[in-house]
């Protein structure tokens, strides 16, 4: 009835025939997906420097992309308006950062063209983003980012951080990379003495870390992005600012 | 007179231009028992009337918890409402969750539109067999009522009744309109039961048992109301007799009423076409 037996019928439906292999249900030999688990960030940006004062947030950050140890990229801006209520600011791999910001931008244009009064807000998105960056964790497949989100909700201001791990938390002050040894403490002391800030006075204090954290950060540049959302201004993102250098001091360091 | 050629599956056009699967879907709301849906300034109240298949079993579910802030009355075919209710359930958890945002009611109605927009324009399948009343409150929108139709239109409402004998109750709804915008959480209510017994032949009567009522504002999370409560509402209605005197009492001599009237008949004749 059958010329060879190549050509057997299986024993059974979907079971094993004579002459072939048979793949056992359930089990795959070939990997389904053939990308990196984990990786190592290529082009990256340091420190984001963010203060919560009374009336808004302040978020700093500077333009330089590092290739490893080398300057490479000197204007790279990282701190984007999101909407008129909020802003966000970004360090660590610049073309993860890239491809977040235009799936951001893009969420703002379809809540454009829906048109219907309802805008995003800042917990809003600082909630979706940390969703997004757990699930990628959780697929060994990070975005290498230290996302800040600040604005201004329900009349009270607002800031917030997540990083690769989906770690989030809010606070008043907020720095990442070298920042957070660098510049936190620096904020700290300046809001315990002074816990009411004054927009100018927020800016100063920024400006101040900026400048810090370009004596002591190897991977920092003296050209810097800043942005504030008041709740009388909107959101403004103000750059490129020059640190204000003062190296008389030099002489007296080892 | 064409219209059996032609109404086969939910993608043919007769030749007056409809779809007539769309348009039989939309009748078997009209299967359904009455629902009945207003709102004011601070509140939304959503009722039903509850059928029950026979004396053994109990009265079915005509109004639905969908988030804290949302409620949704049903009329038609109870399976696909369930399916809708579902999809409108973790649409309201999805944006909680996601987003730490309760789903704005616009949004979540034009959302079930466009899911029932598709079922009008496939092969094989049909359009969902139930209206329903979706009620919510929003923070910046205030409250809100929409009407979603079989035929994946939604309509913005001050108030509405779908549903069979619904006409009565929509002509009681028109008359006592401009009452609703100020009117108390309490006093809503009993329009809304007013509207609801319009609905129902001569006979019979609102009970704590066929008679369900949801109510949603910015302090109030969205709860079916008690059967303790809903006695204590009941009691309160205008005996029947007595309302109708009053409706005998309106129609005599003014002509805003015929107008009304003429209206309602011209109403009537598009639901029937």
């Amino acid at each position: 009835m059958f010329n060879s037996v190549m050509n057997a019928p299986p024993f059974w439906h979907n079971g094993p025939a004579p002459g072939a292999f048979y793949n056992f249900p359930g089990a795959s030999t070939t990997p389904q997906d053939f990308r990196q688990h984990s990786q190592a960030p290529v082009t990256t940006a340091t420190s984001i420097v963010a203060l919560q004062y009374k009336t808004g947030v302040v978020i700093a950050g500077d333009m330089l992309g590092s290739y490893g140890s080398l300057a490479r990229y000197r204007n790279c801006p990282r701190i984007l308006k999101v909407n008129d209520n909020i802003i966000l600011g970004a360090g660590g791999d610049y073309a993860d950062f890239q491809y977040v910001k235009d799936i951001i931008e893009q969420k703002i244009i379809d809540e454009d063209c829906l048109d219907d009064g309802f805008k995003l807000k800042p917990k809003s998105l600082y909630c979706w983003l940390t969703r997004i960056m757990y699930n990628r964790r959780s697929k060994f497949d990070p975005f290498w980012n230290n996302f800040v989100v600040g604005g201004i909700q329900d009349g009270e201001p607002f800031l917030g951080t997540v990083d690769k791990l989906g770690t989030a938390y809010a606070d008043k002050i907020i720095c990442t990379g070298y920042g957070a040894y660098i510049a936190v403490p620096l904020l700290r002391d300046a809001v315990e003495k002074n816990p009411n800030l004054t927009k100018v006075e927020a800016r100063q204090l920024v400006e101040k870390c900026m400048e810090v954290l370009y004596y002591r950060d190897a991977r920092s540049f003296p050209k810097y992005q800043i942005a504030t959302i008041d709740e009388t201004e909107g959101a403004v993102v103000e750059g490129p600012i020059d640190v204000n250098q003062n190296w008389n001091l030099a002489h007296m360091i080892q | 007179m064409f219209r059996n050629q032609y109404d086969s599956d939910a993608i043919t056009w007769s030749p007056q231009g409809r779809l007539h699967q769309v348009e039989y879907a939309m009748e078997a709301v009209k299967q359904g028992s009455c629902a009945v849906g207003l709102k004011s300034s601070t509140h939304v109240v959503l009722l039903g009337l509850k059928r029950s298949a026979h004396e053994l079993s109990t009265h079915q579910k005509k109004v639905l918890y969908i988030d804290d802030h949302i409620g949704c009355a049903i009329a038609g075919l109870t399976s696909d409402a369930r399916m809708l209710s579902k999809f409108m359930r973790t649409e309201c958890l999805h944006s909680k969750f996601a987003f730490e945002t309760p789903m704005p009611i616009q949004r979540l109605v034009a959302k079930l539109g466009d899911k029932a927009q598709v079922t009008t324009q496939q092969y094989g399948g049909r359009p969902y067999g139930v209206g329903l009343l979706i009620g919510g409150f929003d923070k910046i929108a205030g409250p809100k009522l929409y009407q979603f139709c079989p035929s994946a239109n939604f309509f913005d409402c001050q108030a509405m009744a779908i549903g069979s004998r619904s006409q009565s109750s929509r002509t009681y709804l028109e008359r006592n309109l401009s009452k609703f915008l100020n009117a108390k959480r309490d006093e809503l209510i009993i329009y809304g039961l007013h509207a609801l017994r319009d609905s129902l032949p001569n006979n019979y009567e609102l009970t704590v048992h066929n008679t369900s009522v949801l109510v949603v504002s910015a302090n109030e999370v969205c709860k079916l109301i008690e059967e303790e409560e809903i006695a204590k509402l009941l009691s309160q209605l205008e005996s029947r007799s007595k309302r109708e005197e009053t409706i005998e009492g309106e129609e005599v001599g003014t002509k805003k009423d015929s107008e009304q009237e003429q209206h309602e008949r011209d109403l009537s004749m598009q639901l029937d076409e």
